[in-house]
Protein backbone atom coordinates (compact mmCIF):
# COMPACT_ATOMS: atom_id res chain seq x y z
CA UNK A 1 0.00 0.00 0.00
CA UNK A 2 1.28 3.43 -0.91
CA UNK A 3 2.42 5.31 2.19
CA UNK A 4 0.18 8.31 1.57
CA UNK A 5 -2.87 6.00 1.55
CA UNK A 6 -1.69 4.40 4.79
CA UNK A 7 -1.16 7.80 6.37
CA UNK A 8 -4.62 8.96 5.23
CA UNK A 9 -6.19 5.79 6.64
CA UNK A 10 -4.21 6.22 9.87
CA UNK A 11 -5.67 9.70 10.36
CA UNK A 12 -9.23 8.58 9.48
CA UNK A 13 -9.28 5.63 11.89
CA UNK A 14 -7.44 7.75 14.48
CA UNK A 15 -10.21 10.36 14.31
CA UNK A 16 -12.79 7.58 14.72
CA UNK A 17 -10.96 6.20 17.79
CA UNK A 18 -10.20 9.45 19.59
CA UNK A 19 -13.54 10.98 18.55
CA UNK A 20 -15.38 8.12 20.22
CA UNK A 21 -13.04 8.35 23.25
CA UNK A 22 -14.02 12.01 23.65
CA UNK A 23 -17.69 11.13 23.08
CA UNK A 24 -17.52 8.60 25.94
CA UNK A 25 -15.78 11.01 28.31
CA UNK A 26 -17.42 14.31 27.44
CA UNK A 27 -20.95 13.15 26.46
CA UNK A 28 -21.90 9.58 27.37
CA UNK A 29 -20.57 9.30 30.94
CA UNK A 30 -22.22 12.53 32.19
CA UNK A 31 -25.31 11.82 30.06
CA UNK A 32 -25.66 8.31 31.46
CA UNK A 33 -25.59 9.64 35.02
CA UNK A 34 -28.58 11.87 34.18
CA UNK A 35 -30.32 9.08 32.24
CA UNK A 36 -30.07 6.73 35.23
CA UNK A 37 -31.85 9.35 37.32
CA UNK A 38 -34.87 9.51 35.00
CA UNK A 39 -34.93 5.83 33.99
CA UNK A 40 -33.82 6.25 30.35
CA UNK A 41 -30.37 4.68 30.75
CA UNK A 42 -31.24 1.39 28.96
CA UNK A 43 -31.64 3.32 25.70
CA UNK A 44 -27.95 4.18 25.93
CA UNK A 45 -26.58 0.99 27.45
CA UNK A 46 -28.47 -1.34 25.08
CA UNK A 47 -28.52 0.54 21.79
CA UNK A 48 -25.71 3.10 21.75
CA UNK A 49 -22.83 2.00 24.01
CA UNK A 50 -22.26 -1.49 22.48
CA UNK A 51 -22.14 -0.06 18.94
CA UNK A 52 -19.89 2.82 19.99
CA UNK A 53 -17.55 0.38 21.76
CA UNK A 54 -17.42 -1.85 18.68
CA UNK A 55 -16.22 1.04 16.46
CA UNK A 56 -14.01 2.33 19.28
CA UNK A 57 -11.96 -0.80 19.91
CA UNK A 58 -11.50 -1.77 16.26
CA UNK A 59 -10.63 1.81 15.27
CA UNK A 60 -8.00 1.71 18.03
CA UNK A 61 -6.57 -1.51 16.58
CA UNK A 62 -6.62 -0.14 13.02
CA UNK A 63 -4.95 3.10 14.15
CA UNK A 64 -2.07 1.21 15.77
CA UNK A 65 -1.70 -1.15 12.80
CA UNK A 66 -1.63 1.61 10.16
CA UNK A 67 0.79 3.61 12.35
CA UNK A 68 3.11 0.62 12.78
CA UNK A 69 3.00 -0.03 9.03
CA UNK A 70 3.93 3.60 8.36
CA UNK A 71 6.89 3.48 10.75
CA UNK A 72 8.06 0.23 9.17
CA UNK A 73 7.76 1.38 5.54
CA UNK A 74 8.73 5.05 5.79
CA UNK A 75 12.14 5.87 4.28
CA UNK A 76 12.84 8.49 6.99
CA UNK A 77 11.46 6.64 10.03
CA UNK A 78 12.06 3.28 11.66
CA UNK A 79 9.69 1.18 13.79
CA UNK A 80 12.53 0.03 16.07
CA UNK A 81 14.05 3.52 16.38
CA UNK A 82 10.64 4.99 17.22
CA UNK A 83 10.13 2.63 20.14
CA UNK A 84 13.76 3.07 21.23
CA UNK A 85 13.25 6.89 21.05
CA UNK A 86 16.28 7.06 18.80
CA UNK A 87 17.43 9.40 16.00
CA UNK A 88 14.90 11.02 13.67
CA UNK A 89 12.16 8.66 14.87
CA UNK A 90 12.40 9.80 18.52
CA UNK A 91 9.67 12.44 18.46
CA UNK A 92 7.06 10.29 16.75
CA UNK A 93 8.28 7.48 19.02
CA UNK A 94 6.86 9.30 22.05
CA UNK A 95 3.50 9.45 20.25
CA UNK A 96 3.85 5.79 19.27
CA UNK A 97 4.51 4.75 22.87
CA UNK A 98 1.53 6.77 24.13
CA UNK A 99 -0.70 5.28 21.41
CA UNK A 100 0.48 1.77 22.29
CA UNK A 101 -0.29 2.28 25.98
CA UNK A 102 -3.72 3.59 24.96
CA UNK A 103 -4.36 0.54 22.75
CA UNK A 104 -3.46 -1.69 25.70
CA UNK A 105 -5.92 0.21 27.89
CA UNK A 106 -8.68 -0.20 25.30
CA UNK A 107 -8.36 -3.96 24.85
CA UNK A 108 -7.15 -5.05 28.30
CA UNK A 109 -8.91 -2.62 30.67
CA UNK A 110 -11.79 -0.77 29.00
CA UNK A 111 -13.44 -3.41 26.79
CA UNK A 112 -13.39 -6.41 29.22
CA UNK A 113 -14.72 -4.23 32.04
CA UNK A 114 -17.36 -2.53 29.87
CA UNK A 115 -18.65 -5.98 28.90
CA UNK A 116 -19.40 -6.55 32.61
CA UNK A 117 -20.92 -3.09 33.08
CA UNK A 118 -23.21 -3.43 30.04
CA UNK A 119 -24.28 -6.97 30.97
CA UNK A 120 -22.68 -8.59 27.90
CA UNK A 121 -21.04 -11.08 30.30
CA UNK A 122 -22.29 -12.27 33.69
CA UNK A 123 -21.14 -10.23 36.69
CA UNK A 124 -22.45 -9.53 40.20
CA UNK A 125 -23.43 -5.99 41.21
CA UNK A 126 -20.18 -5.71 43.16
CA UNK A 127 -18.13 -6.83 40.16
CA UNK A 128 -20.02 -4.39 37.92
CA UNK A 129 -19.28 -1.49 40.28
CA UNK A 130 -15.58 -2.37 40.35
CA UNK A 131 -15.50 -2.85 36.57
CA UNK A 132 -17.16 0.54 36.02
CA UNK A 133 -14.47 2.25 38.11
CA UNK A 134 -11.59 0.53 36.30
CA UNK A 135 -13.13 1.26 32.88
CA UNK A 136 -13.72 4.92 33.78
CA UNK A 137 -10.17 5.47 35.04
CA UNK A 138 -8.67 3.70 31.99
CA UNK A 139 -10.84 5.82 29.70
CA UNK A 140 -9.86 9.03 31.52
CA UNK A 141 -6.20 7.95 31.39
CA UNK A 142 -6.51 7.57 27.62
CA UNK A 143 -8.14 10.99 27.33
CA UNK A 144 -5.22 12.47 29.27
CA UNK A 145 -2.64 10.57 27.16
CA UNK A 146 -4.35 11.56 23.91
CA UNK A 147 -3.33 15.21 24.49
CA UNK A 148 0.46 14.64 24.33
CA UNK A 149 -0.02 11.78 21.84
CA UNK A 150 -1.63 14.10 19.26
CA UNK A 151 0.98 16.78 20.03
CA UNK A 152 3.89 14.47 19.21
CA UNK A 153 2.19 13.00 16.13
CA UNK A 154 1.50 16.48 14.73
CA UNK A 155 4.91 17.81 15.79
CA UNK A 156 6.67 14.97 14.04
CA UNK A 157 4.68 15.45 10.83
CA UNK A 158 5.03 19.22 10.63
CA UNK A 159 8.25 19.85 12.53
CA UNK A 160 7.97 22.56 15.17
CA UNK A 161 11.21 24.58 15.11
CA UNK A 162 12.39 23.42 18.53
CA UNK A 163 11.87 19.82 17.48
CA UNK A 164 13.97 20.09 14.35
CA UNK B 1 -5.74 13.89 47.57
CA UNK B 2 -8.49 13.83 44.97
CA UNK B 3 -7.78 11.93 41.75
CA UNK B 4 -7.57 14.50 38.91
CA UNK B 5 -8.98 11.89 36.51
CA UNK B 6 -12.30 11.99 38.37
CA UNK B 7 -13.19 15.21 36.54
CA UNK B 8 -12.97 16.20 32.88
CA UNK B 9 -11.21 19.44 33.80
CA UNK B 10 -8.60 17.59 35.88
CA UNK B 11 -8.08 15.11 33.05
CA UNK B 12 -7.45 17.84 30.46
CA UNK B 13 -5.14 19.82 32.78
CA UNK B 14 -3.20 16.61 33.51
CA UNK B 15 -2.86 15.99 29.77
CA UNK B 16 -1.54 19.50 29.12
CA UNK B 17 0.96 19.22 32.00
CA UNK B 18 2.12 15.81 30.71
CA UNK B 19 2.55 17.33 27.24
CA UNK B 20 4.80 20.08 28.65
CA UNK B 21 6.85 17.56 30.65
CA UNK B 22 7.35 15.32 27.61
CA UNK B 23 8.16 18.33 25.41
CA UNK B 24 10.92 19.44 27.82
CA UNK B 25 12.17 15.84 28.02
CA UNK B 26 12.25 15.51 24.21
CA UNK B 27 13.90 18.90 23.67
CA UNK B 28 16.65 18.29 26.23
CA UNK B 29 17.33 14.57 26.11
CA UNK B 30 16.24 13.28 22.72
CA UNK B 31 17.14 16.12 20.37
CA UNK B 32 19.76 17.98 22.42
Amino acid sequence: MDLILDRWLHVLVGITWIGLLYYFNFVQVPGLAKAKADGTAPGITKHIAPSALLWFRWAAFATWLTGAYYLHMSPRLSFADAFLLSGGSAVIGIGAWLGTIMLFNVWVLIWPNQKKVLGLVDASDEEKAKAARVALLASRTNTMLSIPMVFFMVTSAHGLPAMG
Amino acid sequence: MKNPLDSITGTIISGVILTLILYVFASNFLLG
